[in-house]
């Protein structure tokens, strides 16, 4: 800690200001360039890009996190991913969630917009209300959606309770647990979806659908022929960013089901986590960390590509 | 007025759907908050008690002596408030630097930038940890706030604001005699107030209600925020006692409502534009 080390008072006849021309001269902006974004590159650097370099290497190697060694192994923990049943189960719960999770909320959001789009009364204060749990903790909400989740007293099981049918244990059956998280992360993230489709439909032109008018299109004509096939970039800029939001959650998949039961909800995210914090197996946890990066990278890049399409198209 | 009905008629279906979405979106919250007043009697029974015949607030400080919620909020403001204000810092200064200080070679720098939006921070979960270790900041402010200040999409908002910004307002500002540091407070930030109003309040939800972060780099009750703090509450209270862990639900979903309530607007947009963000 040498930071409290004084400095030396400015020597008396030292000039400053000629200091601050001569460099000023010679550096151009530079020195006020490192003042202004060094900061923030100095933690990207550390927090950002060193990490995934890290994980490329610790990839490499088996370690429990303790050990003052690390042994190379080559791509032992990719070969072991590749041939284990169990992370092969991880990927397919991650594309059942996926699947789940980017369906709902992709077609509910799509019907929630065209609804409150429509000239109805209140419909401003429904979209504030459709779109208020994308703002609550994850973990907050899966704590109570436990006890919605109830198969005796929860709300979720009172339909069948009321036609006299017996409720699943949804967050302990290996068969509904996926179902209950995929319902609860619908719940909160429908009003996403819901408002980046209303953004789209503003955008649609007027003189669109006075055209189909003047052609004799109905109303029905004219989102067949007008309103679908003008949301088509929303729509896959919506696919994507779902995608990649559902391959970054976790809170709910924590709280709800700890991964349980038997690995049914455990997730690629979740795995990692797993590995590393759980069963400190540093060298796996960091492999299937490559193997989400590839993943959101290449789901990025798409995005990016369509993203720059939407600009566009609405410019 | 016969068209009038009709019109309000033929509407009715709609204002139908629209109900039911609000009632099944609003339902588990409405559940939450009268849940927080009810007995655990009112709470488990069928036919459900939809709303509590003696509100019983006493389901609060029970929830906050169960768990040291104030430790918790404490933890939290400071977490949040923390990374939001470097967050907004560094993103003004270094979005600043890239558009309006001379440097050679500042395309590759921003090229630096923007390529850090391509890496969740999922993917460093585990090495972070382990720097954060290394520098002995686990379970302390330092290794909450520090990994989660560096920026990279809201400097690419500002920088993107920054070029529509009129050259000649700001070379006026050059030969009164601004030096850059006040050009950047004074003349640039009050023009940017809608970029910076949206890099704030996306910090700030994000950092609220972050839960692995926090999760995997404290390890006592004290330093927890609140999203790690609730599930503590759910393991202490168990299944059986619902009135106070709904309580301390409504404890860290609260604050964000009413800040939703007070700026929805902003948060709406600020949300969405960060779907540009991988």
């Amino acid at each position: 800690m040498a930071r409290d080390v004084a400095q030396p008072a400015v020597a008396s006849g030292f000039h400053w200001r000629a200091v601050l021309t001569w460099m000023q001269q010679k550096l151009g902006d530079w020195p006020l360039f490192v003042l202004f974004a060094g900061p923030n590159l100095v933690l990207l650097a550390l927090f950002t890009y060193w990490p995934l370099l890290y994980n490329a290497y610790l990839s490499l190697t088996s370690w429990d996190l303790i050990a003052p060694v690390k042994p190379f192994v080559g791509l032992a923990n990719y070969r072991q991913l590749a041939l284990s049943a169990e992370f092969h189960t991880v990927l397919l719960n991650t594309a059942v969630f996926a699947l789940g999770t980017v369906g709902g909320t992709t077609i509910l959001g799509l019907a929630l917009a065209l609804l409150l789009n429509l000239r109805l009364r209140g419909r401003t204060l429904a979209r504030a209300i459709l779109f208020a749990p994308v703002l609550l903790s994850g973990a907050a909400i899966s704590v109570f959606w436990i006890n919605m989740l109830d198969p005796r007293y929860g709300l979720v099981s009172l339909p069948l309770r009321w036609l006299g049918l017996p409720a699943p244990d949804w967050l302990n059956s290996p068969h509904w647990a996926m179902v209950a998280v995929i319902l609860v992360y619908i719940w909160q993230n429908t009003g996403f979806s819901m408002v980046l489709y209303l953004a789209g439909l503003q955008n649609i032109p007027n003189e669109l659908y006075e055209a189909a008018r003047i052609d004799g299109a109905g109303a029905v004509a004219s989102f067949r022929h007008v309103t679908l096939p003008q949301l088509g970039p929303t729509t896959l800029f919506v696919l994507v960013v779902s995608v990649i939001n559902s391959f970054q959650a976790f809170d709910l998949i924590k709280v709800l089901t700890d991964g349980g039961p038997v690995n049914a909800t455990t997730t690629l995210l979740f795995y990692i986590y797993q590995q590393g914090f759980v069963a400190f197996n540093a060298g796996r946890a960091a492999a299937a960390s490559i193997v989400l990066f590839v993943l959101l990278l290449g789901l990025s890049l798409l995005q990016l590509r369509l993203g720059e399409r939407r600009v566009h198209y609405g410019s | 007025m016969a068209a009038k009905v009709w019109h309000v008629l033929r509407q009715l279906p709609w204002y139908g759907l629209m109900l039911v979405a609000v009632f099944a979106i609003g339902l588990p919250l409405f559940w939450v908050a009268t849940g927080s007043l009810k007995t655990t009697r009112e709470i488990y029974t069928f036919p459900p008690v939809w709303l509590p015949q003696h509100p019983r607030w006493d389901n609060f400080s029970a929830a906050w002596h169960a768990a040291p919620f104030g430790r918790f909020y404490l933890n939290s403001i400071i977490v949040t408030l923390a990374d939001t204000a470097a967050k907004l810092f560094f993103a003004l200064t270094t979005a600043y630097a890239l558009v309006f200080l001379n440097i050679r070679g500042r395309n590759l720098v921003f090229l630096f930038v923007l390529a850090a939006l391509f890496v969740p921070v999922q993917v460093t979960l585990l090495p972070n940890y382990l720097t954060v270790g290394r520098l002995g900041w686990i379970n302390t402010y330092f290794g909450l706030i520090v990994p989660m200040m560096p920026v990279a999409f809201g400097t690419f908002l500002f920088r993107q604001h920054f070029r529509t910004l009129s050259r000649e307002v700001l070379d006026a500002a050059v030969i009164d005699g601004c030096g850059h540091w006040r050009l950047l407070w004074d003349v640039v930030l009050p023009m940017s107030r809608p970029v910076a109003v949206t890099v704030g309040l996306l910090a700030l939800v994000g950092r609220w209600n972050d839960f692995l972060w926090p999760l995997v780099v404290t390890n006592t009750v004290e330093m927890r925020t609140l999203p790690v703090g609730i599930t503590y509450l759910y393991q202490v209270e168990g299944v059986q006692n619902w009135g106070p862990i709904f309580a301390g639900a409504l404890f860290v979903m609260v604050p964000v409502l009413l800040l939703y309530i007070v700026a929805q607007r902003w948060i709406v947009s600020g949300i969405t534009s960060g779907a540009v963000k991988g």
